[in-house]
């Protein structure tokens, strides 16, 4: 077998059909109309595999971790324990209590900022972002820098919304201590060349943290190829639960920062006069975790993985191209965000039509996208707009579901075209 | 699409296009800021009083259609009217766009009914609301920005 028909085995072997039918509410109906969800960015659909997951773990595993000397405590433990080795794998961290499970993306940041920050940052220092972060990846360090007398940099983007590098570059000064920065940006739908920023930052010895919120569900990712020192996610966008996310942290970093909640489970011995804390990861586990989430996350990601992330980005991608393409060709659209590299997002707004009236329109036709800033009000004024419509792509999207929300937006032009 | 067509009826569409009273009222009474954070919708809502009475009222801003229209019929509706007389129109609408309470045909709300497709759209009340939150601050000269959250 050539080469050439190694990959065209490889390619067929996604079949986008086949997955649909792995979610089931892709089948359900929105105002008579099928379903066509294109707000993945905000949160993806969940497959059959993840919702029998939660509902095996309450209906016959149930138990809380940790301590507990009873079968059923000492299974829920095992399942936990097995949910962060599957993180560490899919993020190929050097060891399994690299992996913090938090709430979300938003509180990993904020364990990071609170953390590592308050310890490491004094008066005049400097945290470095870009102009494209989502809200969760400026104001944790806004509060910090209003903390320790910090100052907050920002790094330019272009007019397509790519970070413009050799800026950044400059922006890193002798008293940058931390560089934080998205890897896909949500509203642009920029990808960042991340390896690049870290080898800059790294040069001149300052950490960095990725917000991988959008990125780890669309293409593979490698802590130690990257070589961050934190990458934070969220469990509900990569098809799994609400309530759970990740902080991967170099485990070096994470030895020596003091712990962001106390409580139960992140001790070692309590004391009126003296408490020490536990080892990693559960130093930064404070309280019953979201047991459910965590071992449904860990079933999320055998599925993603199972699917496979390079069939996934070469199924978005032409997803993209395509609709970039559809999306063009509308009388009175304009995309916000064009960068050569790219991926899931199309952001855009249209002569005469509120994002608003946009995303309730195309909702009449079943048609599922996000309105708004996107937490992203930054970007929003860079490009002079109050506000985009954005579809996001995901795994089980179709060229079919491009085709209904373009047709869709033709009835937002009949409607605003008196 | 029959509820979408109740929601963009053909006044709201020729308001939001051709908007009255659209423009700063200069050297106005009273006049507040409006936002709406959700989809960041902006306005600015200015009044002329002559004692208890709007004289005159005119907005200014950039909003969605639903916010544009609403605030255009707003001023048109209210001018000329008592505070509480606006303040009574003000609470008819808000019954009008959530629960539905005032019938389409009620006629002190003349044409402010169009806006009775609302309802069906829960997440669109703050949009129409939006100019007289704005206006009920302006009047009360309160000039803290007017928020829909």
């Amino acid at each position: 077998m050539s080469s050439a028909e190694t990959a065209n085995v490889v390619e067929s072997a996604f079949d986008v059909q086949r997955i649909r039918q792995d979610f089931p509410i892709l089948s359900r109906s929105i105002r008579e109309h099928k379903l066509v969800y294109l707000d993945n960015a905000a949160t993806t659909q969940k497959p059959q595999p993840v919702l029998d997951t939660l509902a095996r773990y309450y209906a016959t595993g149930n138990a809380n971790i940790h301590r507990g000397v009873y079968l059923l405590s000492e299974e829920a433990t095992a399942a936990f324990d097995l949910a962060r080795g599957k993180v560490q794998g899919l993020l190929n961290a050097r060891a399994a209590h690299e992996i913090i499970f938090t709430r979300n993306s938003t509180e990993s940041i904020n364990l990071v900022a609170q953390s590592y920050g308050r310890q490491n940052l004094g008066s005049g220092d400097e945290v470095l972002i870009t102009h494209m972060e989502h809200h969760s990846n400026i104001v944790p360090w806004q509060l910090l820098c209003e903390q320790v007398g910090a100052r907050l940099c920002v790094a330019p983007i272009d007019g397509r919304g790519t970070l413009q590098l050799d800026e950044f570059e400059r922006l890193i000064s002798p008293r940058t201590r931390l560089v934080a920065v998205v890897h896909l940006s949500n509203s642009l739908g920029t990808v960042n060349p991340v390896q690049e920023i870290v080898r800059m930052a790294h040069a001149r010895g300052v950490p960095v943290l990725i917000d991988g919120s959008q990125s780890i569900y669309h293409m593979p990712v490698d802590v130690q190829a990257l070589d961050c020192d934190f990458y934070v996610f969220t469990g509900h966008k990569l098809y799994g639960p609400t309530g759970i996310g990740v902080l991967y942290g170099r485990e070096s970093l994470l030895e020596q920062m003091p712990p962001y909640q106390g409580g139960g489970d992140m001790i070692r011995s309590v004391t009126f006069e003296k408490t020490t804390y536990a080892e990693l990861p559960h130093k930064f586990e404070a309280g019953t975790p979201h047991i459910a989430g965590a071992i449904g996350l860990g079933a999320a990601v055998d599925y993603l993985l199972r699917v496979g992330l390079e069939g996934i980005g070469r199924h978005e991608a032409d997803l993209l191209a395509y609709g970039t393409n559809a999306l063009s060709e509308v009388k009175g659209l304009q995309l916000i965000g064009t960068a050569p590299k790219k991926a899931s997002i199309l952001s855009f707004v249209m002569d005469g039509a509120h994002p608003h009236d946009i995303g309730t329109i195309v909702d009449s036709d079943g048609v599922a996208i996000r309105t708004g800033h996107h937490c992203t009000q930054p970007v929003m004024d860079r490009f002079g707009v109050p506000a985009t419509a954005r579809a996001s792509i995901a795994m089980y999207n179709t060229h079919e579901e491009i085709d209904a929300l373009v047709k869709a937006l033709e009835h937002v032009r009949e409607t605003f075209t008196v | 699409m029959s509820e979408l067509r109740d929601l963009y009826q053909e006044v709201i569409l020729d308001h939001n296009k051709h908007p009255h009273n659209f423009g700063e009222l200069a050297g106005a009474d009273r006049h507040a800021d409006g936002f709406n954070p959700l989809c960041g919708d902006k306005l600015v809502v200015y009044v002329n009083l002559h004692g208890d009475t709007i004289t005159d009222v005119r907005f200014e801003g950039s909003g969605c259609a639903i916010s544009k229209a609403s605030a255009s019929l707003m001023t048109d509706s209210v001018k000329g009217k008592t505070l509480v007389e606006t303040r009574e129109l003000f609470n008819r609408f808000l019954n009008l766009v959530t629960d539905g309470d005032v019938a389409d045909d009620d006629e002190a709300l003349g044409k402010l009914a169009v806006f009775s497709g609302v309802r069906d759209y829960p997440t669109r009340v703050k949009c129409a609301s939006l100019a007289w939150h704005t206006l009920r601050a302006a009047v009360e000269d309160r000039h803290d920005v007017v928020t829909t959250e």
